[in-house]
């Protein structure tokens, strides 16, 4: 690593100093002098006098291996920098890799082998709802710690899981209020893959378009994973001419449907489309020209211009290669390993209950989150704030609206 | 559907019926080389998905060479890039025919385990060389966008593009297939391999050439395929069952019945698709094909052959 | 005495086989593995029902069925939502706007308990149900099928697609299913809490003998008359049709036997490791399985359990070490299967066997001396039974 990068690694710690004993977190001593592994380690964790275990748990291969792999790379990148500084209570952080293989049973096991035989003191990973929800009952049997990265549909909140992606109606509600607003919107066509998320996400778009701004829906429509016909849904969209286009269609049929949509004649110059699951890793796929001018609505986008982001962004490219691109998750992925060394040090200690306690303060905060300041909920959520930015040719996105920090609300009344 | 003007509906109408079409042509176009293969040699190629996502690597390859080293030449490269994508997977086909495929004849549900592990194989070929990402070339302008007949009509480019090479390679295999010697050898070889042999054909080398077809035309599929939808390493096995439905439907030794399958199943789901959520259109239409399958097992034509 | 011995253990060598699995399963791998080793071994055990299943289909009948995973999948959804009623009682629901129904039905604003849920709230009639409606589905798939002489490919590829149909259903209804995420969280079985250290291993041997025991079932039916029948119609379906015996009867009878085998290891799974999912009744879990009673030895329901434990043994070992070269390997293997070991481990381990315990002249298990019974009812033309016709083309 460079001096430059180097230096960009200091300015982190000492804002993170200054953070921490402005949040009266002065009980603990200087971060380099070693509190007794017997004081910091009283529930058995992997925790020596010099190292620490955590556990990285993402799909390497199979199908998810190609979302996943981004949110991995920025785990490591922010563990090798946290070790760079000195590691957490004077112990280097030691990462113990574990492939999920895009199956869901598997992340349940390995969850149960990173918490049971090697005693990790804290899990980063997991990327789908599906391998979260069956890991989940792992670690409030073993009382792990797990740090979640992906923006999901909420409707949880576990002793055992911090979330650093935004629920549900972060990313939602500050959207549909910005086109309301900016595009005068009052018809919309929600369009997502049939799961939970792209459900639960348009349940909750609905009732604020219904409820809230008083537009109404003209089409809701769900297609199978994977599927790749969207001529009959254009035909449908372009019948209903919505105002907004809402998506939320993921994977391969994401390709397929924006293809598609342009091959119709429906662009950016000529409809306003809204898209809560397009990050920078889709748009590889996708092609910048093929979503030129619409919408996405994200809390976190490559092209951020605050010096945080520049100085994560060239960390990270110079970890991962020049040619990878950042998305949301793996901002969110980054965070993670921070967020946990700030519970762990305001907590004093590496016990899952103890940082839990800590975390739930409401005064774990980080000023040099590549998205900008975050505050982490009793709620076990982030505070963060939402983006709408317009795609460009070159596949990245500029952001034309940005939101207050928005509260999280796993469980919001009246969109259930 | 109240409050919609009269040439609203006509132009709905008549981009739905494209819609139809344009599924039609891709069902088509992925269940030819498989009808050839399965039909006409008995063979069950597990691996058809694959060989259509060689054609689409193909063409992403050359797109990333064309536009690195001769960018002039973008707007031409996508019909050399099907004819490289038919030579490629037909390359690979003959290949696989010769050191698999033709000690497997007389078992043909172990060929379908052995080319699953095939499939296995290139998938993770793929992954190896191009990336776990899904990837797609970049078009030519002037496969974007849409044609407007009418001001409220849109007919999409790629769409038309598509069903003009299916008409052309369908013309092309009937008329391969049915007025040209080759394509007697194989009716022949088809009908009676012993026969065949004994007044000269050479049955080894009409397999490995009719399996190559097949393969090959796979991969003109998956060049076609990237107009309208990305190639990733498992793209392949996402329309493995759709094109062996198809297949089937059609009664497997029938070309025409391909055809009519492709059409059917193609209208069918694209009129549920406009009328229920997707994912129920596509239960329903799956359903409906193994319902008629089930009471009529040998699909919608089927050639009367001595069993 | 002599029923019990020959007919259910096989015989001296179908004896000592038995006795090994036994022995390996009940008393070498619990003493031997942690309990997270131990527990693998037992999901793992699961797939076996399937892959002893398929001996029976595919090795003896030959009816390659490629979606076992549906039969696995519906017993394993019988037992997941007598659990999931039972950890969604009102207490522990009470956050919900409607508490006492499972927690993604609330989410799905379902203000009631579906229908075909009710009867799931009692454990007997679960139970009831994971034998009899994947037998019932089979039966009326079967009865569909093979009266009207579809076999083969076209069955293999039918049930393929009832596969896909399944999977989409249950994934596009999540309100009465659980979606994508499947039917997780579950805690207790009639109070007993399932995710303890010791109800792992209690659950590790009911597992276990249920496994041996559907082994000795197929061993009976293979040893019976219509086991030998089985076989006949394989290679010579027309001349049992011949012989005057209605031939998709028995196809539709072992069927069925191979769907209720397969979803009692589906119910094992549920129960051993905590949920179930669409992500195991779809097309490439089937096929998988097929693969696992292949390289076992499809002519072998010992052999398939050797099959599973290996095949999944090297998924474990390469995914950890060398992720890469796995589906590689996978592929592979099904290659090779085909290829060169058309009977698989049991197949090399007779011939092994052959060549060791020459002075004995007993050759081979169960399997082969079934084959060797009924290639002496055949024409010598056909020596060898690696050839198998398979769809008679």
């Amino acid at each position: 690593m460079n001096t430059q990068a180097t230096e960009g690694l200091w300015r982190h710690a000492r804002k993170l100093l200054v953070a921490m004993s402005l949040g009266g977190s002065l009980a603990i001593g200087p971060v380099h002098a070693a509190p007794p592994t017997a004081d910091v380690n009283t529930t058995g964790l992997a925790v020596t006098d010099s190292t620490v275990k955590v556990g990285i748990l993402h799909s390497l291969t199979g199908t998810m291996a190609i979302s996943e792999t981004g949110a991995q790379e920025a785990e490591k990148l922010a563990i090798q920098q946290i070790n760079d500084m000195g590691g957490i209570l004077g112990r280097k952080i030691e990462i113990i890799q574990e492939d999920g293989a895009s199956d869901w049973p598997t992340f349940a096991e390995k969850s149960r082998k990173l918490l049971v035989n090697d005693k990790v003191a804290a899990v980063f990973g997991c990327w789908t709802s599906a391998s979260r929800k069956a890991a989940l009952p792992v670690f409030e049997k073993e009382n792990g710690l797990l740090y979640y990265p992906t923006f999901y549909e909420g409707l949880e909140q576990s002793h055992n899981v911090i979330y650093t992606g935004q629920e549900a109606t972060q990313q939602i509600l500050a959207g549909l209020d910005w086109v309301a607003k900016e595009k005068g919107a009052k018809t919309f066509y929600l369009i997502g893959s049939d799961y939970i998320w792209p459900r639960t996400s348009m349940k909750i778009a609905r009732k604020h378009i219904e409820n809230v701004l008083g537009g109404t829906v003209v089409g809701e429509e769900y297609k199978p994973l994977g599927d790749t016909s969207f001529g009959s849904v254009i035909n449908k969209i372009r019948l209903r001419k919505p105002d907004v286009i809402y998506a939320a269609v993921v994977g391969g049929s994401n390709v397929a449907w924006f293809k598609q949509l342009k091959a119709a004649g429906i662009t950016g110059q000529k409809q306003t489309l809204l898209t809560i699951s397009v990050t920078e890793d889709e748009v590889l796929g996708i092609g910048g020209e093929n979503l030129e001018g619409f919408y996405s609505v994200m809390k976190y986008f490559q092209s951020l211009d605050n010096e945080n982001n520049v100085a994560f962004v060239k960390a990270f490219k110079e970890m991962h290669g020049k040619d990878s691109v950042i998305g949301d998750v793996t901002q969110a992925a980054y965070l993670g390993p921070w967020l946990w060394k700030a519970a762990v040090e305001k907590a004093g200690s590496f016990d899952v209950d103890k940082v839990v306690a800590a975390s739930e303060q409401g005064d774990i905060e980080l000023h040099t989150a590549p998205e900008g300041y975050v505050k982490l909920h009793p709620n076990h959520h982030l505070w963060s704030k939402t983006r709408v930015a317009q795609w460009s040719k070159d596949g990245q996105a500029k952001v034309v609206f940005e939101s207050d920090l928005i509260e999280p609300n796993p469980f919001p009344e009246g969109y259930q | 559907m109240g409050g919609f003007s009269y040439e609203e509906l006509q132009a709905i109408l008549v981009m739905q019926g494209f819609a139809g079409l344009s599924l039609f042509s891709v069902l088509l176009l992925m269940a030819l080389g498989l009808a050839i293969i399965f039909g006409q040699m008995g063979v069950i190629n597990m691996a058809h998905g694959e060989f259509m996502a060689v054609g689409a690597y193909t063409t992403y390859m050359l797109s990333t060479i064309t536009e690195t080293y001769v960018p002039g030449f973008m707007n031409y490269y996508f019909v050399f890039s099907i004819i490289a994508a038919f030579l490629v997977a037909g390359v690979i086909g003959y290949f696989l025919e010769f050191s698999l495929i033709r000690h497997l004849y007389k078992r043909p549900l172990d060929t379908l385990l052995a080319t699953w592990g095939v499939s296995l194989i290139m998938q993770q070929i793929f992954r190896s060389v191009f990336g776990a990402r899904e990837v797609s070339p970049t078009l030519p302008e002037w496969l974007m966008g849409s044609y407007q007949p009418t001001d409220t009509i849109d007919i999409p480019l790629n769409g038309l593009f598509v069903l003009g090479l299916t008409a052309f390679v369908t013309g092309a295999v009937f008329y391969l297939m049915f007025k040209s010697r080759w394509g007697l050898r194989v009716r022949a070889t088809t009908q009676n391999r012993l026969m065949s042999g004994a007044v000269g054909i050479n049955t080894k080398m009409v397999d490995r050439l009719t399996f190559a077809l097949g393969c090959g035309i796979a991969g003109i599929a998956g060049a076609a395929f990237t107009t309208i939808a990305s190639t990733g390493p498992t793209t392949g096995s996402l329309y493995i069952v759709d094109t062996f439905m198809v297949v089937v439907f059609g009664g497997a030794a029938s070309l025409f019945g391909t055809i009519a399958s492709a059409f059917s199943i193609a209208q069918a789901q694209s009129i549920m698709e406009f009328f229920l959520s997707g994912s129920m259109a596509k239960v329903l239409t799956l359903l409906t094909i193994v319902v008629i399958l089930m009471l009529r097992p040998e699909g919608l034509f089927s050639i009367k052959i001595r069993k | 005495m002599t029923f019990f011995y020959d007919k259910l253990l096989g015989g001296k060598q179908g004896a000592i086989g038995l006795a090994i699995i036994a022995l390996l399963i009940l008393v070498v791998f619990p003493l031997t593995l942690d309990l997270f080793r131990l527990n693998l071994v037992g999901k793992y055990l699961t797939y076996a029902f399937v892959a002893v299943s398929l001996v029976l289909l595919w090795g003896y009948g030959g009816i390659l069925s490629l979606g076992q995973g549906i039969f696995f999948g519906l017993g394993g959804y019988g037992m997941a939502m007598f659990l999931k009623l039972e950890a969604s009682d009102p207490e522990s629901t009470k956050i919900q706007s409607t508490p006492g129904i499972p927690d993604f039905m609330d989410w799905n604003q379902i203000t009631e308990l579906p229908w075909f849920w009710v009867p799931f709230e009692s454990f007997g009639f679960t139970l009831l149900a994971i034998l009899t409606i994947p037998a019932l589905f089979a039966f009326i798939i079967g009865f569909a099928m093979f009266k009207r002489r579809v076999s083969g490919v076209y069955f293999a590829i039918i049930t393929q697609a009832i596969a896909l149909i399944l999977t989409v259903l249950i994934v596009g209804q999540q309100g009465y299913t659980g979606g994508i995420n499947g039917i997780t969280d579950l805690r207790t079985l009639n109070g007993w809490d399932i995710r303890d250290d010791s109800s792992k291993y209690i659950l590790y041997f009911i597992n276990a003998f249920l496994l041996l025991g559907c082994v000795l079932v197929g061993r009976y039916v293979l040893t019976s008359k219509f086991g030998r029948l089985l076989l006949a119609m394989r290679d010579k379906e027309d001349r049992v049709r011949f012989s005057g015996y209605d031939v998709s009867n028995f196809k539709i009878f072992v069927f069925c036997l191979a769907a209720m085998m397969s979803a009692i290891g589906g119910a094992m799974f549920t129960l051993q490791v905590g949920f179930m999912s669409p992500s195991f009744v779809g097309i490439v879990p089937s096929i998988e399985m097929v693969i696992f009673a292949a390289v076992g030895g499809r002519m072998s329901l010992i052999g398939a359990i050797y099959g599973t434990l290996l095949v999944n043994y090297g998924k474990t070992v390469f995914s950890e070490s060398f992720p890469e070269v796995w589906l590689f390997l996978m592929g592979g293997l099904f290659i090779a299967v085909v290829m060169f070991f058309p009977n698989g481990l049991a197949g090399i381990y007779e011939k092994y066997s052959k060549r060791l315990f020459s002075c004995l002249r007993n050759g081979g298990d169960c399997g082969r001396r079934v084959t060797a019974r009924i290639l002496s009812f055949r024409t010598k033309s056909r020596a060898t039974d690696d050839r198998r016709t398979g769809e008679a083309a």
